[in-house]
């Protein structure tokens, strides 16, 4: 999977998941101040990106980096970086 | 202390005749009957529950108006509660100003959080044994204040909020806890009332207590029958009732229309048994929410009774309403509306104010549909079986609880000439 396949599929998960006009989303698209998210909507968004990309997130272990997560770019990131278990 | 004069500014329901306070007065003024049959839904569901008939809501709510990040946080009985609060904000005309004031409350209600959401939540957690698939909003939406909750995000109201989670007196309780704020000054207005979303585990609830009807599972519109000699049960309905209290100096002062007047409120426990209420206890409550308020009982035009058509319920209540006024040669009016739309349990206080106050702007009183015979068991009251043309200004509004949790309100026509 490419970063530009990667990001057709995290543009589907904000659509679906959280409604947000596929027009309005880009790679540099601030999730929080941009996208209308909120701290809870992340819990739901990991969720999403678990089920779309088929992997388990190790809430232990990865909830610091998701936490440091700002922008649509680094969703990309992280889950380039899970891309071996995906 | 000054105690101020509560009044109503707003209206908003939604009910098994559908979305807006036209539809509920329709339907009733109608004398039509929205219970059906659940179908295979509830049968496939739990095939030992005798009861298969509901008062459903059938029409679409639209709720996706609902801004998502608010949306998210709502199970039905919220969207319910939600969106009749809307309108009755609209009605009345508040702002976003009056609510950020913190001069505006809220008291609002239902028997639980919402119910599809309390099934979801356990089903995934016991099925999947992971926190998974389970959402963010998810608990936001079963907690019990979720409708006072989200109404008041929904406003962004910043006054008191009160939600006095009383199954079957739900929202009689958030009436009579907003007017008493109002009336004694701690807020200028409050949004109130109550809302319950219907599910098939709220049926087997009362269906285990056999307090369901179930031999009108083929004929469903025959039932519930309250106070009829043929009654067997009460059947669940959904909804939701909001108003809209304030001080008639405040409303006086906006300029807003006033629909009525809440004259007094009691709230009372049985503190003996959890679905029993004793006709003495209704007496009792009778008696000082009448001393309380300063009022004759010959001043009463009408009873709305809570009269859910259960075996047991509907005797204790007949029986203390004909004693309370029987003894002072009086015999009201008596009729209860859950015949119509069945038992909308956190909701029915509220929708039956919001009937009363129609009733009492048309002058006409609506009778106790399915009720031919009244039962020799029951009270001899006044029973309304036909609608009847009564000048109507003060009337009683019981609401009786599971847990021994009981209201009763007061409610009077505004006399704009003697404010």
């Amino acid at each position: 999977m490419n970063t530009n396949e990667i990001f057709e599929k995290v543009k589907k998960v904000f659509v679906e998941e959280f409604e947000i006009p596929e027009s309005e989303i880009t790679k540099e698209s601030k999730i929080f101040e941009e996208l209308g998210l909120d701290s809870l909507d992340s819990v739901d968004l990991i969720v999403a990106l678990e089920k779309e990309f088929n992997f388990k997130i190790d809430r232990a272990k990865d909830g610091p980096i998701i936490t440091q997560i700002r922008t649509v770019q680094d969703i990309l990131n992280y889950i380039e970086s899970k891309k071996n278990s995906i | 202390m000054k105690l101020n004069k509560v009044v109503i500014t707003g209206v908003g329901a939604i009910s098994p005749f559908g979305i807006g306070v036209e539809s509920l007065y329709q339907g009733f003024l109608e004398n039509r009957s929205a219970i059906i049959n659940m179908g295979n839904e509830w049968k496939d569901a739990i095939p030992d529950m005798l009861c298969q008939v509901g008062g459903p809501i059938k029409v679409d709510l639209n709720e996706k108006r609902i801004p998502r990040d608010l949306r998210k946080n709502m199970g039905r009985t919220s969207i319910l509660a939600v969106l009749s609060a809307e309108e009755a904000v609209k009605m009345a005309g508040l702002t976003q100003e009056n609510f950020l004031s913190g001069d505006y409350g809220v008291a609002f209600s239902s028997t639980t959080g919402s119910t599809h959401s309390i099934y979801e939540f356990a089903y995934k957690l016991r099925q999947e044994k992971s926190l998974s698939s389970i959402k963010s909003g998810q608990f936001f939406q079963i907690m019990s204040h979720t409708t006072a909750a989200n109404i008041a995000c929904y406003f962004n109201l910043k006054g008191r909020i009160i939600s006095p989670n009383s199954a079957c007196a739900s929202s009689g309780q958030s009436i009579g806890l907003a007017y008493e704020a109002i009336k004694y000054g701690l807020q200028k207005g409050m949004i109130c009332g109550g809302a319950e979303e219907l599910h098939v585990t709220t049926t087997a609830t009362f269906d285990l207590l056999q307090a369901a009807s179930f031999h009108y599972n083929d004929n469903p519109s025959e039932t519930p029958r309250p106070f009829d000699r043929d009654r067997d049960g009460t059947v669940c309905g959904e909804g939701s009732g909001a108003l809209v209290l304030e001080s008639e100096e405040s409303a006086l002062e906006r300029g807003a229309k006033i629909y009525g007047e809440i004259l007094g409120f009691v709230t009372f426990s049985s503190g003996e048994h959890m679905t029993r209420v004793l006709e003495e206890d209704m007496l009792a409550g009778m008696n000082r929410l009448f001393k309380e308020s300063n009022i004759s009982p010959e001043e009463i035009d009408y009873v709305n009774a809570h009269g859910t058509g259960t075996l047991f319920g509907d005797v204790e209540e007949s029986k203390a309403i004909e004693i309370f006024f029987k003894e002072k040669g009086l015999s009201p009016y008596v009729s209860s509306l859950k015949g119509h739309i069945g038992h909308t349990l956190g909701a029915s206080a509220a929708l039956e104010v919001i009937m009363c106050l129609k009733m009492m702007e048309m002058n006409y009183l609506i009778p106790t549909r399915n009720l031919k015979n009244p039962d020799e068991k029951c009270g001899k009251n006044n029973y309304l079986m036909d609608f009847k043309k009564k000048n109507c200004n003060l009337i009683m509004k019981n609401s009786f609880a599971f847990g021994g949790v009981n209201s009763i309100l007061l409610l009077r026509r505004y006399n704009y000439e003697h404010k």
